[in-house]
């Protein structure tokens, strides 16, 4: 799978994208996020409010609740400012 | 039509290539929004756009297929800029075009309040010799909840 991470993740990560392969056992972005946090600092410092996390699975938005089984992409990012 | 960009784009040119040869358009609201060298009380020298390539330009046909849902409207276009922008450069051109301007205005509002709580851009200021995200604001996500009705 592809994560991406974009703003301020990106720069907590310390990573654009990275390809992982995931235990068989997490099933959700919420799965994804504990899983990503026992990694290191950059993702605890990066996830470390989720109130603050948006995602998207496929390129759709989604929320922690969105199932990733067989997602080949998913992103986490800050709420967006364009416009 | 779509398009995320790191060029400049002229208003009014976009404006004649979207109702060239055609008579069935009797309103066009534009919106464009620009780059402020103060923000917060910080002066701004530029703004760094990023996006998330693929996604953006799909959030944004999907925020423009649901306008058409929503409204007659004869042709809409979005252009938004990414990468190094100074102050007085545009950032985004909303245009929505109708027979009559209801629904021209209405859509046009629409779009860019989408577009500011759904696609994925991210803009960084740089001033005064550092750099910071900018914040979502609260008041665009209401702006955006009013439509839900």
């Amino acid at each position: 799978m592809k994560l991406l991470y974009f703003a301020w993740v990106k720069q907590r990560t310390g990573l654009a994208e990275e390809d992982v392969v995931l235990p068989s056992d997490i099933h959700d972005v919420h799965g994804l996020i504990a899983w990503l946090k026992a990694r290191g600092e950059g993702y605890e410092a990066a996830f470390a409010d989720l109130g603050a996390i948006r995602c998207a699975v496929d390129q759709e938005h989604g929320d922690l609740d969105t199932p990733i089984a067989g997602a080949s992409e998913v992103a986490f990012f800050p709420p967006v400012t364009g416009g | 039509m779509i398009r995320v960009q790191t060029g400049d784009f002229d208003i009014g040119a976009e404006v004649e290539a979207l109702t060239r040869n055609r008579a069935d358009i009797g309103a066009v609201v534009t919106f464009s929004g620009l780059v402020r060298d103060a923000s917060g009380g910080s002066a701004v020298t530029s703004m760094d756009l990023e996006h998330y390539p693929g996604m953006t330009e799909k959030e944004l046909a999907r925020i423009e297929a649901e306008a058409h849902d929503r409204w007659p409207l004869q042709a809409t276009l979005i252009v938004h800029r990414v990468g190094r922008l100074a102050p007085g450069d545009n950032i985004v051109l909303v245009v929505a075009a109708s027979a009559h301007r209801k629904a021209a205005f209405e859509a046009a509002a629409f779009l860019m309040d989408y577009l500011k709580t759904r696609a994925p851009f991210w803009k960084r200021e740089v001033g005064q010799g550092e750099s910071r995200w900018v914040d979502a604001r609260e008041d665009d996500d209401r702006a955006a909840e009013k439509w839900r009705d």
